[in-house]
């Protein structure tokens, strides 16, 4: 191997670890807005990501930018897709068929609270976090069904790359980066500028006097799980291109956002920010020790067999050294 | 009648009625096997209960503790990796290294609270399957096959009948042990803890170190579990993922957690629930997570604490106006 190609592949490694960690940030937020609004591990939050993929998936088919003619899919119930192939369609159908999903995706969420965590007779956390898994399990009942077991594969939203030091970089990278950044900032607008974000914020930190104010909290809990469900189905939805979806998937891809969040201090957004993204580029540390000692010694050490590991360690480290994570507050007791 | 003398009743009844079981069941190979399957996620569930219900610490962890017992007992047995161990020396010596793992890791992990602890528990679960999938000796996806049967004065645990008393055998043993535990000096204590544990602290009860003793129980009795498994049932890294770890923990929740017999009876209940909706297989996931939601949603004390503790007061209102 030349140095020109270490210097290829420890770049690729590097960006890569950033459209992921990108990801993870988005993920991540989800968990911090329904942790802040509700005090719990949302669970549902992995299936945010697995239903945005989905629905993205199933709509961009309806609108007839995706062609199922093969089997591995049918995109919705009793609708075998059998059908010819389309003529070519407006750029402008894909914008559709992703705002769709992120209609549908905030429905998702909502429905969630509205259903499931709010009749909860009890509010200890405890059960509250295992009605989220329950719901879970149900959600994943449903994808079976509707979307079988196979995961789902589609092309980039927009095809090509870029060359980064000899290393590729596609345009669905660059939407990821493009689409957290502007959700980082429309959310941080949401929260600091417009009255319904105060609101929720009021409502956050002390639910009887927002209450007081005329603020109705159950409709600020409702909206952050319809936030949360918004911010985790995009990040399904721009994965699924990259690395194919289905329930396990989705799973592993909301718990990493997870780790990432706790990492940067979870409650924290900066911290999930943070977090998420050095999640994703620690989870290319293997990946780059392979390169770099096949570089000096010509033998992989194929410590990249271990990457599904990374985050989980990384979490576990983090809680049991440090549980307030780089940026955090820490766990608040009150006696 | 005491609660702990009623439980030695209860216990006493339940154990002469399971020496029937095999003898009515119609058809016993098939329909014992589910019920085998059940008696061990009920060993599981019956330590995890002391844990929850009385420690109130949340772990979603054991399915990686059930995982290490069979795992601890299936390579140090088979011939193929060279080791070649007794069986039950093994599922001793596989509850000494979990208690050890257990009581490694229980330190820092107890020192979380809420859904911090429930995130660690479920990360080092995480972190062992992986490396169970990762680990060639293991077998990894595929399972861990060739382990021998385990058997016991000449007489050899490989039909469902046999397994069924082993199995019971150790279930009975640890509704003893965890019927004892909770009736004694631990098991007050460990009740103290879960009420608040600064209360309990400030009594002078030693609120870490109980916490982690009755983790490493738990552990110990899904290791015990883990190894009987590894003994019938090939063992796959699939068998003791988090899935499996979330299905311990409803139990526990569903049971109603404090009960040791609504640990029981949720343990069979939930292992057969799958059974019974295979008929409407494809659906299996939705109907069991609708049926799980709706019970946390409206019976938040799971399905038998509370309608019991109900009937009780009633019958309590009842006797003191007569």
């Amino acid at each position: 191997m030349t140095g020109e190609a270490l210097t290829t592949a420890l770049t690729q490694a590097l960006l890569t670890g950033l459209t992921t960690g990108a990801i993870y940030a988005l993920v991540g937020l989800g968990f911090c807005i329904i942790h802040n609004s509700v005090g719990i591990v949302n669970f549902t939050q992995v299936d945010f990501v697995t239903v945005g993929g989905f629905l993205m998936y199933s709509f961009f088919i309806a609108v007839g930018c995706l062609f199922i003619g093969t089997p591995g899919g049918w995109a919705w119930p009793g609708l075998p897709f059998k059908i010819e192939p389309l003529p070519p369609v407006p750029w402008w159908l894909k914008i559709v068929a992703l705002a769709l999903a992120v209609v549908a995706v905030t429905l998702v969420g909502a429905a969630v609270e509205r259903f499931f965590i709010r009749p909860a007779r009890s509010k200890q956390v405890i059960v509250l976090i295992f009605i989220t898994i329950g719901v879970s399990i149900l959600l994943r009942g449903i994808f079976e069904v509707v979307w079988g077991k196979t995961p789902v594969r589609m092309p980039a939203f927009t095809p090509g790359n870029l060359k980064l030091m000899g290393a590729a970089y596609t345009i669905q990278d660059i939407w990821v980066l493009g689409v957290t950044l502007v959700s980082i900032g429309a959310l941080h607008y949401f929260f600091q500028r417009t009255l319904t974000g105060k609101a929720m914020r009021a409502a956050a930190v002390n639910p009887r006097a927002a209450s007081l104010a005329g603020i109705s909290v159950n409709r600020m809990v409702m909206l952050s799980f319809a936030l949360a469900g918004i911010l985790g189905g995009l990040a399904g939805m721009l994965i699924t291109p990259i690395s194919s979806l289905n329930y396990t998937i989705g799973v592993m891809i909301g718990l990493k956002g997870f780790a990432g969040a706790v990492l940067g201090g979870y409650g924290s957004f900066i911290g999930a920010i943070v977090g998420g993204v050095l999640l994703g580029v620690l989870e290319r540390v293997p990946t780059m020790i392979d390169v770099v000692v096949s570089f000096l010694f010509g033998a992989d050490p194929k410590l990249a067999d271990y990457k599904e590991v990374v985050a989980f360690v990384v979490l576990v480290l983090v809680l049991f050294v440090r549980p307030s994570g780089i940026l955090g507050r820490g766990e608040v007791q009150r006696v | 009648m005491s609660a702990l003398v009623r439980n030695y009743f209860i216990l006493t009844a339940f154990a002469l009625g399971l020496i029937v079981v095999p003898l009515v069941l119609p058809n016993p190979e098939y329909n014992l096997s589910n019920i085998n399957r059940a008696g061990l996620v009920a060993i599981v569930c019956i330590g995890l209960n002391l844990l929850l219900g009385f420690a109130g610490q949340i772990s979603l962890g054991h399915a990686a503790f059930y995982g290490m017992g069979a795992y601890f007992s299936g390579m140090l047995t088979a011939p193929h990796l060279g080791i070649g161990l007794d069986p039950w020396l093994a599922m001793v010596i596989g509850m000494a290294g979990t208690a050890l793992f257990a009581w490694v890791i229980g330190i820092p992990t107890l020192k979380l609270h809420g859904n911090y602890l429930v995130m660690a528990t479920l990360g080092f679960n995480i972190v062992i399957i992986e490396v169970i999938k990762a680990w060639a000796a293991t077998g990894q996806e595929d399972g861990l096959g060739g382990i021998p049967e385990l058997s016991l004065f000449g007489l050899t645990f490989d039909n469902e009948v046999a397994r069924f008393y082993l199995i019971f055998f150790f279930v009975v043993a640890a509704i003893l042990i965890s019927i004892n535990l909770v009736n004694s000096r631990v098991g007050r204590a460990l009740r103290a803890v879960h009420g608040s544990e600064v209360a309990a602290a400030s009594l002078g009860v030693n609120v870490s170190r109980y916490k982690v003793k009755v983790f490493v129980l738990s552990a110990v009795l899904a290791s015990l579990a883990g190894s009987l498994h590894a003994h019938m049932i090939m063992p796959t890294p699939g068998d003791f993922d988090i899935f499996h770890s979330v299905d311990l923990v409803m139990i526990v929740l569903i049971g109603g957690m404090g009960s040791v017999w609504g640990t029981l009876i949720g343990a069979i209940l939930l292992t057969m629930l799958p059974h019974w909706l295979g008929v409407i297989q494809a659906y299996k996931h939705f109907f069991y997570g609708l049926v799980l939601v709706v019970i946390l949603i409206y019976l938040p004390q799971g399905l038998f604490v509370g309608p019991v503790d109900a009937w009780r007061r009633r019958r309590a209102k009842a006797g003191g106006a007569s």
